[in-house]
């Protein structure tokens, strides 16, 4: 009966017969009617509710080349899933992405998961906790991890021959102390939004769909200062007290972009052209050991200011970094060991970052605070951009005494689609 | 199909679209009444299967604590200990029905804590006795409480009236019972024989499943084979963890086990949520 390959799982939807009555109660209590049947009726009746929010301009287009979440100015907050593939079956996961795709398209408009059924005996469609709410320029991105390819020595959906060799698990960095339960996955969800009601609610609704396919193996939200705490839109400060995020590609200049982050022809297997890869680390900070660091030890460590974010020796935010710039007894004021000279190198490796900051309460064990950085960077090239940079930092960085990585994965984040199409096609395909 | 009237489904259609309006508060009302009765008229054939049952299942309870009690009696501390999961296992697959007894319920099956510790008596206290006293003595009187409730609970099943949206609810409630306290390994926290119970909740809801399959398979044959499905996953896993007859005690398991099972659960409960669609017209 849901036959139809490009249409939402029974879950989520379902052959609408004539005798069945609608009922859509949820937001504003306006009861509807719908004698038709099909989708078709009810993208319609979506269709009109959601143009109120499309010109709000809180709406970030789903379809696209790229994927969007990777260039997009960046949300207030993030909720970010890693996953385990349980099913074996191919088809069961092109199933999912075709499901994860049209769920996704309609989330992001801000519309609910599927009409509310008048059938007291089935749990709702949409979970619910988004009603009414704007789309708050929810963004949804998909990436697949190296283990969706090959896992245990197996070949797993007949992908093995289609894993691009940049799409390996990171080498192990000198000081790093991963956690199992932090680490890896054979899928990511990367979903923003302004609000985070509205991107847990999002992240819900696909796991739900994915019951059966797909299992979480970790997950863990992040935030920014909201725009509306800083209207001047000044680069966000990191837990500790830094700017965080002054140097990196422009994401307007589409020459940029392609050299640093979007996958080109010939890079690899086609399938991954106009998608990126993605880095994820979730580094705990010791805030309470930041915390009784002197400022000058402070600005030393990050090689910049910690009020005006300008390289130390310089004035200004944004003024070029200038490591020939020595103090009068001949000392860099840019230390070698600061964490922007190391990051930076001799800048011909750029990463486009998408950092936002996390807490999770407390640190059961030590009754510290469990808080810190869940950064991630998009990129073409691993190998030639976060490989070389984290090695650098792992080695020296002065940052490496009061942080420490306890969480690591890589993804492809596929390209875009259109209207029709899915995440995910020109790999299973 | 005599399981599906259609008429009767159009009344019940109706009667949403009563509740829909919202506006007359006696017909809703009137339209409610309808629900039930064309329900209980719809799925007959259902519900008295499944009401055959479940007062089967109480009634293996009954002896199945007959002799529990009596080894918990005679001071025969390892042959109680033995047959205190496999006997708790008969109640657990009839919940849905057992727990109607609101007031039997607790004297039968509280945990610690869920009752004040004046009232506290049934399977749970029992087992305290047996695992962390390592004794029957003192105990003589609770199974003897234990066995007069559950002939009486015996007594009172023949009164359950079993409607369509008890099955319903039921099937998923055995499983959610399995995901908020099986699956934290709280029910039988001394014993540790949780597996047991995890085992009858998800044989008690696929009795449920079974018993829909042919109704269910009309509205939506996917849905159905993707319940079966999951349910074998969660068989496949519940395989694993066998030990002779019975099931391994809940502390073997590791952390990755139990997530495994709890994944396994979810997987399950979702699709298995959806068996409401047979009350629809078709």
């Amino acid at each position: 009966m849901t036959n139809n390959s490009n249409s939402l799982d029974p879950l989520i939807e379902k052959r609408l017969s004539r005798r069945d009555i609608l009922k859509t109660a949820g937001i504003g209590g306006v009861g509807v009617i719908l004698g038709a049947s099909g989708l078709g009726g009810i993208l319609s009746i979506n269709e009109s509710k959601a143009s109120t929010t499309e010109t709000n301009g809180e709406v970030v287009p789903f379809y696209g080349k790229h994927q969007s979440g990777i260039t997009t100015k960046t949300q207030n907050h993030v909720y970010f899933v890693s996953l385990d593939v349980s099913t074996s079956k191919k088809e069961d996961l092109v199933k999912l992405f075709k499901n994860w795709t049209n769920a996704a398209a309609l989330l992001t408009k801000g519309k609910a998961m599927g009409e509310l059924s008048g059938n007291e005996f089935l749990p709702p469609k949409d979970t619910g906790e988004a009603a009414g709410l704007s789309a708050s320029n929810l963004t949804i991105t998909f990436g697949v991890g190296p283990s969706l390819f090959i896992k245990d020595n197996q070949d797993r959906f007949g992908l093995k021959h289609k894993k691009p060799k940049e799409l390996a698990d990171l080498p192990k960095f000198p000081l790093d102390a991963l956690e199992e339960d932090w680490t890896g996955g054979d899928l990511c969800i990367q979903a923003c939004a302004d609000d985070l009601q509205v991107a847990f609610h999002a992240v819900r609704n696909l796991i739900r769909i994915a019951r059966g396919k797909a299992t979480l193996r970790w997950a863990q939200t992040g935030f920014q200062r909201t725009k509306q705490a800083d209207p001047k839109n000044e680069t966000p400060r990191n837990l500790f007290g830094f700017k965080d995020g002054t140097v990196g590609p422009d994401v307007n200049s589409e020459k940029q972009m392609n050299q640093h982050v979007w996958v080109q022809p010939g890079d690899g297997p086609n399938w991954l052209v106009n998608g990126s890869y993605l880095v994820v680390r979730r580094i705990q900070m010791f805030i309470e050991v930041w915390d009784r660091t002197n400022l000058r030890e402070q600005e030393n460590t990050f090689g910049r200011s910690r009020d005006s974010g300008a390289p130390l020796g310089q004035k200004d935010e944004f003024d070029k970094l200038d490591f020939n710039h020595k103090k009068e007894n001949g000392e860099d004021y840019i230390p070698a060991n600061s964490h922007v000279r190391l990051s930076h190198g001799d800048g011909s490796q750029q990463i486009l970052r998408r950092a936002y900051s996390y807490s999770n309460g407390m640190d059961v064990k030590t009754g510290s605070f469990d808080a810190g950085l869940l950064f991630k960077c998009f990129q073409r090239t691993p190998s030639k951009q976060f490989i070389p940079i984290q090695n650098r930092l792992a080695k020296m960085d002065k940052l490496n005494e009061y942080t420490i990585h306890r969480g690591s994965a890589i993804f492809a984040c596929l390209p875009g689609t259109k209207q029709g199409g899915f995440i995910g096609e020109t790999l299973f395909n | 199909m005599k399981l599906l009237k259609v008429s009767g489904i159009l009344l019940l259609s109706s009667s949403l679209l009563f509740g829909c309006a919202n506006t007359d508060k006696t017909s809703k009302q009137e339209g409610d009444k309808e629900t039930k009765n064309t329900h209980s008229m719809a799925l007959d054939g259902v519900t008295k299967e499944y009401r055959e049952y479940a007062i089967g299942q109480i009634e293996e309870f009954v002896k199945a604590t007959e002799a529990f009690t009596t080894a918990v009696k005679n001071g025969e501390l390892d042959k109680a200990k033995a047959l205190y999961g496999p006997a708790r296992m008969y109640y657990e697959r009839a919940e849905p029905i057992a727990e109607v007894f609101g007031d039997l319920d607790p004297k039968i099956d509280a945990r610690e804590g869920e009752v004040s510790e004046a009232e506290w008596g049934g399977y749970h206290r029992i087992e305290k006795g047996l695992w962390i006293e390592n004794t029957t003595k003192g105990y003589e009187t609770f199974a003897e409480q234990l066995m007069k409730d559950v002939n009486l609970l015996r007594a009172k099943v023949d009164t359950v009236e079993v409607t369509p949206d008890l099955l319903i609810t039921g099937a998923v409630d055995l499983l959610n019972e399995v995901s908020t306290s099986k699956v934290t390994g709280e029910e039988d926290r001394y014993s540790h024989t949780d597996l047991y119970d995890f085992a009858a909740n998800v044989e008690g809801a696929e009795k449920i499943y079974q018993l829909l399959t042919p109704a269910l398979k009309k509205k939506d044959e996917q849905v159905s084979k993707e319940i079966q499905a999951r349910f074998d996953d969660v068989y496949g896993l519940l395989n694993q963890h066998k030990k002779g007859d019975g099931y391994k005690l809940y502390t073997e398991l590791t952390k990755a086990q139990v997530k495994e099972l709890s994944q396994a659960i979810d997987a399950l409960a979702e699709p298995l949520s959806q068996i409401g669609i047979v009350t629809e017209a078709s």
